[in-house]
């Protein structure tokens, strides 16, 4: 059951993450996108991990409505009502990506990967927020800091006026 | 499953409701019967796609969100995460709402579904903290263990600030009352200009669902779950969330709906601070 | 579901996200093959921590790293293309390829 759902969710996920390149409407686009990572979200759940997975199942639908407004205010043809591409050098990207995607699968498959050490704990969740309020501060620390930084340089960059009003 | 299909009735009971409140309680169910014969209003190049995606996502998105709906000890699925699972699916409105919008290629439409953007956006992160702030006060995410953490002290006893901006941005997030802006009047229906036949019942019908889910939410979080004398645990958590579920849906009409930019201004500059320090407290209390 | 599986998966999202990111010439949509790449990495965490040392925190930290790292992403380049917009009015890779002011 859990391997049905697993296989399903992956076709899916893989799926909708190839329809963002090949739709015309940069809407279905983005929606496209936010279904990948939905499933991806999915399998996050099939494997315990509760917390994360609702976290990028609630994260990756406000990021991607908040991509909505911008994709509609920067694209050419936001509703795909006249078809184009925008493609540069299609065949060279998907060579590249095929031959990557081959090389990963063998290594995947070849490489001996190590024997499980440990059980997953009863509650995963409980151990994540344990480990970067304690151990791992230093994650959660940098994180903080680079929200803040983001923050910052975004307004600034984003922003009309200069430093010395709406001229410069 | 009962659970799901209790919160079913309840969002019908807040369409009744409504309807009495202005004076006319069967005028939902003649809207549904007309709404489902009526033949759709088809607009040029519509996204058909997207507009269905839309319409279908909210109420399926109000079912998944009652699913972790504690009644007294019931509940459909129990969940370690239920408050950010509810979460979640509450967020799914702002994709429904943005979809409608969209999907019909309207201006109004599509304005609505802007605005509605925006209203979420400035609304969730209160909403976010205010759930957080229940949460941080029982040391869990699960809404049985909140409910459960409350014996002898209601959570809107000690954090009223909490509750009421759980309250307010509720109604923010489901575009309802004074925050319906996104469909408001000035716009000829905003993102529901557009939508006709069995679409518009199946989008309303989805605000009512959320609007019953946030209610029935608001009983573990804030009123002691199924806590009280004599009755059973699931009939007090029914009566205080029917009681909830009035309060929100009086706000229609009783209160004049908010222009889009000051109930934005609110948001941001006095609720995001408030439930902040209520959190603080709650956080200095508690630890 | 093992942890082969789960790489694969992992895999396939990179490359089709790094199709995208090579192949598109809008700024928007390189980022939508941006975030698909980071979509595989969260997999991939995820799954190494179920099956290798579900024992440790560290896949968990590192998934919430990787989702956090993609908000940033966006912002900040919503925030580049919002400013090269506004000064050179294109959202185009190939018009912003040199780095005259």
């Amino acid at each position: 059951m859990e391997d049905a759902a697993f296989w399903v969710l992956a076709v899916l996920a893989v799926a909708a993450g190839a329809a963002v390149f090949v739709v015309d409407s940069m809407a279905r686009a983005t929606f496209a996108l936010l279904a990948s990572f939905l499933c991806v979200g999915a399998e996050l759940l099939l494997i315990d991990l509760h917390y994360l997975g609702v976290l990028v199942v609630l994260m990756m639908i406000m990021e991607m409505l908040v991509m909505a407004v911008f994709m509609v205010m920067y694209m050419m043809n936001p509703a795909g009502l006249m078809p184009m591409t925008m493609m540069h050098n299609a065949r060279g990207a998907a060579g590249i990506s095929v031959a990557l995607f081959a090389a990963l699968a063998a290594g995947i498959f070849a490489v001996p990967w190590p024997e499980r050490a440990g059980r997953p704990p009863r509650d995963p969740t409980f151990a994540l927020g344990e480990s970067i309020m304690g151990p791992k501060m230093l994650v959660m620390m940098v994180i903080g800091i680079a929200i803040l930084a983001t923050m910052i340089a975004a307004v600034v960059l984003a922003t009309h006026r200069g430093r010395y009003g709406d001229d410069a | 499953m009962v659970e799901v299909v209790v919160i079913g009735a309840l969002a019908v009971a807040a369409a009744t409701l409504s309807g009495a409140l202005a004076g006319r309680p069967a005028a939902p169910f003649q809207e549904a019967v007309r709404l489902l014969t009526l033949q759709r209003r088809a607009t040029h190049r519509a996204d058909r796609l997207l507009t269905t995606v839309g319409v279908v996502s909210l109420p399926v998105a109000a079912a998944l969100a009652a699913l972790v709906v504690p009644f007294g000890d019931r509940v459909a699925v129990g969940s370690s995460v239920g408050v950010v699972w509810f979460n979640a699916m509450e967020v799914v409105a702002w994709a429904s709402v943005w979809l409608a919008g969209w999907g019909v290629n309207s201006a109004y439409a599509l304005v609505g579904g802007y605005r509605f953007l925006a209203q979420g956006l400035a609304y969730e992160l209160p909403h976010m903290f205010a759930l957080i702030t229940a949460a941080l006060g029982a040391h869990s995410l699960d809404l049985r263990v909140i409910a459960a953490a409350q014996h002898g002290l209601w959570f809107a006893v000690w954090m009223p600030v909490a509750f009421a901006v759980y309250l307010l941005s509720t109604l923010a997030m489901t575009f309802w009352g004074p925050l319906g802006h996104p469909v408001g009047g000035d716009l000829a229906g905003g993102a529901m200009a557009e939508l006709s036949g069995p679409d518009r019942l199946v989008l309303l019908a989805g605000r009512y669902g959320l609007l019953a889910v946030a209610a029935a939410v608001a009983v573990p979080l804030f009123l002691g779950g199924g806590a009280g004398p004599l009755l059973p645990g699931w009939l007090w958590s029914l009566v205080k969330a029917c009681a909830v579920l009035a309060l929100l849906v009086w706000t229609r009409g009783r209160v004049p709906v908010l222009r889009m930019d000051r109930a934005m201004a609110a948001a941001w500059t006095v609720l995001i601070p408030a439930v902040l320090l209520q959190m603080l407290v709650v956080g200095i209390v508690v630890v | 579901m093992t942890l082969e599986t789960f790489l694969l998966l992992a895999a396939a999202l990179f490359c089709v996200g790094l199709f995208g990111a090579l192949s598109q010439q809008s700024v928007v949509m390189l980022m939508m093959g941006l975030e698909l790449m980071i979509n595989g990495v969260v997999v991939a965490a995820a799954g190494f921590w179920f099956w290798v040392s579900p024992g440790l925190p560290d896949g968990q930290v590192l998934v919430l790293v990787a989702i956090t790292v993609m908000a940033l992403e966006m912002a900040m380049g919503f925030a580049v293309v919002t400013a090269l917009f506004r000064a050179r009015d294109v959202d185009m890779t190939d018009d912003a390829g040199d780095l005259k002011g």
